[in-house]
Order: structure tokens, then sequence, then C-alpha cells
């Protein structure tokens, strides 16, 4: 479609959309033995700093925390139970982000089957100028190689802007920027999608209608992600803009492309979240300086927030403080939230226990969710839907791949329990997804077609 | 699931070995299939060892870490659902562009084949997920207590299964065989799982047993809200 092609501002979201786990390491916790207030006081700024650890740059990094650790424990708990814990809780973050993993996979698959829109080649996004319809193979490799690193390019440029205009407090800037991009995702992105499904299924929608469904859709996103709303529906939310971004991947990137540019953008994520000189880490870095969470924008979380202030003698927790926002987090955060993605979710968990005082042995685990970036669901997204688009090996490649970055996420949720700092959630489950790609489409599916066409099992 | 698509990776590279030293067409290479068929079997049994080995690792992790020295996962559980996994992403492989196929346009046997194909695969895939399922139990039993008639009894009934599935179209002395086989290796690991015919009457009478536990109340403390 032409329009994207013209519409760079906001295409530039997608592209700069970074992934990270990060685990939020609990500064030591405060022991029992201090008074009711510094405890709380320690632990608000507990709390305080692991924010401003886990969140991540504009650029993308998705934080992820690790919950169990910020728990205070009795001050005599010897440090395994904290372990435990932390694994405790490690295996069920795992399964929440099985989740919502599985679910934008599903819905893009599922798209893509469906909507033969989705699938046609239809122009080329202004990021990927070169085109790969060239006769040669190694003019086309050529090409798609040119495209990545015009591709890379930006997504770096976009970054080191953003973690200059964070540097420079231009806060407002940033939160206009994230706006008008989750807008034009939310009601444009949508409104293709939906004339797309309508017309696959043959089913007509008259323009009054269409434009209450698009408008009631849209607002209560933007509601949902930039302010205060149910958790699930936030989740939910999430969930969609970060499929309808993959689908928008894979139509406009060419094959090769495509596969280089995921390989390309596993690398510079684990260089800009680890090395020193990286501006992600150097965006953590100045958050942390200023004392501050760092963009909460585009971050999946699926953690529950305390309200300050919500005196229940029992802990933290169960119940309806679960899903309701921090308004004085949100005034604090709103005016830096940097977007960089599309997808804005309006962050500020931080759990800010409200430890309420009086049980002391009462070991309420605060249900601190685990974060990750929305860029990690789209690429996960974009892998296993070009799988399913443009293999040969049909559904045995894409359940394949879906394995692999199942796989690959639980490593790095280990790696994030063991080494208890911002890491990385692309490379380990793309190189996965890519080595199984390419060798289910190549090995196994003539061998699993050999032996169906004889009905043989193995 | 991971594991079992590793060993299905290791068995397509021979595969793909064999057909190219095979004058690099599949259909000279078809005297060779019982051949990579039995070497997949048995690379998935190494891989469920390998799956074993890691469980077992991770079980003794988990017990070390734990307040009272247990693993909040017994080894039976990761036996069964490893072996579950194995089953449902064994079974996937096999029937998912079978039900892909019978959505679409076409005519079942038309070219002389058998046109019982989709209902037989059917069987033989429940079949399997049922006898991985099975299996897994019966092995980590048997590598756990170093039972060596176990693992071959196993391993050996996973040769036959599949080379029974080369009678194919023959489906009396294929699948009627491969059932029993599951209903037997279903006892057997329901005999290791420590079940028995005393255990489902109690389960089938719905009696509940008392618990014996004595909960203690302090004075001192406050309760717990509910």
């Amino acid at each position: 479609m032409i329009t994207f092609m013209n519409n760079s501002d906001s295409e530039e979201e997608p592209c700069n959309e970074r992934t990270s786990l990060m685990s939020a390491e609990s500064p030591p916790v405060p022991s029992y033995q201090d008074g009711l207030q510094a405890s709380e006081a320690g632990e608000v700024q507990a709390h305080r700093k692991r924010r401003a650890g886990s969140s991540r740059g504009p650029n993308n990094i998705a934080g992820g925390e690790m919950s169990g650790s910020g728990v205070p424990v009795r001050e005599s708990a010897p440090e395994n139970e904290e372990e435990e814990l932390t694994l405790k809780y490690g295996a069920k973050h795992v399964i929440m982000l099985f989740v919502p993993v599985t679910l934008c996979m599903i819905v893009v698959v599922a798209t893509i089957k469906s909507v033969r829109f989705y699938t046609e080649k239809n122009g080329q996004l202004i990021y990927t100028p070169f085109s790969e319809d060239t006769p040669s193979v190694g003019q086309r490799l050529l090409n798609s190689v040119l495209n990545t690193i015009i591709m890379i390019s930006v997504i770096i440029v976009m970054t080191v802007f953003l973690v200059l205009l964070y540097k420079y407090r231009c806060y407002k800037f940033i939160h206009g920027w994230l706006i008008l991009s989750s807008l034009m995702l939310l009601f444009l992105f949508t409104y293709i999608y939906l004339g797309e499904v309508l017309k696959t299924y043959n089913v007509a929608m008259d323009y009054p209608t269409l434009f209450l469904v698009i408008w009631n859709f849209g607002a209560v996103g933007m509601i949902c992600i930039h302010w205060k709303g149910p958790l699930q529906l936030q989740q939910a939310y999430l969930i969609m803009i970060s499929a309808l971004m993959a689908l928008v991947f894979i139509k406009y990137l060419p094959e090769w492309s495509a596969w280089v540019i995921l390989g390309a953008i596993s690398i510079y994520d684990l260089m800009a979240v680890l090395c020193p000189k990286g501006p992600l880490r150097m965006l953590v870095e100045t958050a942390q300086e200023r004392n501050e969470p760092i963009f909460p924008a585009l971050i999946y979380s699926s953690a529950m927030m305390w309200t300050v202030g919500m005196a229940k003698p029992d802990t933290a927790g169960r119940g309806p403080s679960q899903q309701t926002w921090d308004t004085a987090e949100d005034g604090r955060e709103h005016h830096r939230s940097p977007s960089h993605a599309h997808s804005q979710m309006s962050e500020t968990r931080s759990p800010v226990p409200t430890r309420p005082v009086t049980s002391l042995e009462e070991l309420e685990e605060e249900e601190r969710g685990v974060k990750l970036g929305l860029g990690d669901f789209i690429f996960y997204s974009v892998l296993v839907g070009k799988a399913a688009a443009t293999a040969s090996g049909d559904w045995n490649t894409t359940l394949a791949c879906f394995v692999a970055i199942l796989i690959g996420l639980c490593l790095t949720l280990l790696l994030l329990a063991v080494f208890k700092k911002a890491l990385p959630a692309l490379p380990i489950s793309i190189t996965f997804g890519l080595i199984f790609y390419f060798s289910t489409d190549n090995l196994v599916r003539p061998f699993m077609d050999t032996l169906a066409s004889h009905q043989l099992y193995i | 699931a991971f594991f079992w698509l590793l060993s299905l990776l290791g068995a397509s590279l021979l595969w793909a070995v064999s057909v190219q030293l095979s004058t690099g067409r599949e259909d000279a290479a078809l005297p060779l299939l019982p051949g990579a068929a039995a070497a997949a079997v048995l690379l998935q049994e190494l891989c469920r060892f390998a799956c074993f080995k890691l469980l077992r690792k991770a079980g003794e992790g988990l017990a070390a870490l734990s307040e009272d020295g247990r693993s909040p996962i017994s080894l039976r559980q990761m036996a069964y659902v490893s072996g579950l996994s194995f089953g449902i992403i064994s079974g996937a492989f096999s029937i998912v562009n079978i039900l892909v196929g019978s959505a679409g346009p076409g005519m079942v046997g038309i070219h002389g084949d058998s046109p019982h194909y989709f209902i037989t695969s059917a069987f033989l895939t429940m079949a399997l997920v049922l006898l991985h399922t099975f299996w897994g139990v019966i092995f980590f039993d048997a590598c756990e207590r170093r039972h060596a008639g176990g693992l071959g009894l196993v391993v050996g009934g996973h040769l036959l299964v599949s080379g029974l599935t080369f009678l194919n179209p023959w489906y009396e002395a294929s699948l009627g065989p491969i059932l029993i086989l599951t209903l037997c290796t279903g006892l057997w690991a329901f005999g290791t799982a420590g079940g028995s015919f005393h255990n489902v009457l109690k389960c089938l009478s719905c009696k509940q047993e008392p618990e014996g536990r004595v909960v203690l109340y302090s004075a001192l403390q406050v309760p717990p809200e509910e």
C-alpha cells in the first residue's frame, strides 16, 4: 500500500522496537528489625530502584523482572529460601510469559493462513529499498544484506536519538511521539486488518458500524495503554498491537531480507544491551543515575500493582488492589514514556508495596510479574509468521519454530534468574528459531513427507 | 518436545545423507527407509535418556533448594510430563499435515491406496501419543532403578511399533497389534507408577479418607484473614 511508504514517521516505531528482558534485582532486602517506617521506606526505595533498573530504554528494552527476589524475608532466612522463591516465581513467570507469546503467535499464524492479503507482495517499506526480484542468487543476497544494513542503521539512529532525547529531558516530545504511534497503530492498522478479514470471509459491514467498532476499539485501547485499565484488557491490547505490527512486517519485508534482519537484530540486541557503550545500557544507567524509571512504554507486564496507601491489614494484595493503578506513579511517569515502538504500555507497574505492617511473618510474596518488551513479541511472531507463510513444510515448520522460540525464552528466563540483570530476550530464541526453521524446512520435511506417504510412523 | 525435535533433526539429517549417497533421488533411497526409521527410533530413545538426565538434575537442584529437602515435582510427574510432551509433538508432526489435507478437496485413495487412510492415521497417531506417554513413565522408572530390562523393553517396543507400521495398508496386521500393545504398555506403566487394581477400586468408590493432620492454633497469632 502506498500509504505505508510515505508514512515514515510512524513507521519508525516498529523498526526501533527493542527487546530485552530484565530482571529486577532488588537491592538487599531491608530487615524486619528496622522499624516499620524504615522497612516501608526501604521497600519503596528498593522497588523504585528496581523499577529504575528494570525499565528499559525507549528503544526496546523490555524489562523482564523476576519478582521473587524482592520479597522481604525474615531477616534470618537463609539465602536459600530467597533463591527458592526466585526459582518458584521463575517457573510461574515463565508460564506467565508463555501464554501471551503463544497467543500473539496464534493470532499471527491464524491471520497469515486465512487472510490472503498478508502474504501478497505489494510493495516494500522505504527502509528496505532494494528489491529482491533479481535473477541471480548473489545479487539477491547482496540486496538483502544491504536492506538489512539500512534497517539496522535506522534503528541505531532512532535509538541514539531517543537516548539523547531522554538525556536532555525532552519528555514531552517522547510522549507525543508515543501517542502518535499508538494512535496510528490502534486506528489505521486495525481498520486495514478488519477490512481484510471481512473481505476474506465475505462479510458486509456498513461504514457507520465500522466507524463505531473502530472508534470504540481504538479509544479504549488508547486509554488502557496510556492511562489506566484492567490488567487483562491492557495485556490483550498489547498482544493485539504486537500481532498487527508483526503482520505488517511479514507483509512488507521481502523474503531473504526478513531472515537476515531477524538475525542482525538479535545480534544488535545482544550488543546494545550488554556492551558498556551500548545505547540501551547507557539509557538504563542514565535512568538509574536520575533514580527514575525508564520508559515504561512498550513493555508487556504481567505484574500486578499495589497502590500506595492501601492500608489493608493483610498483605498485599490479592484483591481489587491488584488491578488499580497507582495514580501517583502515573503522574510521575506519564511525562516520560518513551516510546519507541508503537506499543506503549502504560507501564508503571512498579510494585510499590504497601506492606502493612503487622504481618511480619506473613511472607506475602508480592506478585511482581515479569516484563517482556513488545519488540520481542513482534519479532517472535514475525519469525513464526514467516515460517507459516513461506515454508513448504507447512505446519511442521511452524510448530518447530514455535517450540524453538519458547525454549529460547525459557533459557533466557533461566539466565535472568542466574544473572539478575537486564538481558536481551531476542538472541537465544531467534537463533533457535532460525536454526529450526531452516533445518526443518530442508531436512525434516522430505523425511516426514516420505514417511507420511507410506503411512510409516517413527 | 524440544528434545524430540532434536532427535527428529538428527534422523532427518541421516536420511538426507542417505538420499544423497544413493544417487540423490528419493525413490532410490527407499530401501534404506527401514534403516532410517530404526535410526530415528534409537535417536528418540537417546533423547529421552538425555531428557531423563536433565530432569533428574533439575529435580535434585529443586530438592536441594527446598525447605524440606524434597523437590516439589516428583520424578514420576516429570516422567509423565516428558512422555506426554514427546507424544504430543510426535503426534502433532504426524497428523497435522494430514488434517490440513483432509480439509481440502480431494479423494482418498484415488491412486489405488487404501481409502481408510485418514481414519487409520488418526488411530495410529492416538496409539503413538499414548505409547510415548507410557514409555516415558516406564523409561524413567527403569533408569532410576537401573533396570536394564525395562529400558530394553521400551526400546524394543518402540522399534516393534515402528516396524509394524511398515505393514501398513494391511491394517489388521499393523493397527490391531499396535492397539493391543498400547493397552499392555498402558497397564505396565500404570503398575510402574504405583497403581494397582486396589487403587482403582478405591478411586471408583469415591471414599474420602480422613486426613490425619493436626492443626495448631496459637493464641498469640492473628489468624490469617481469608
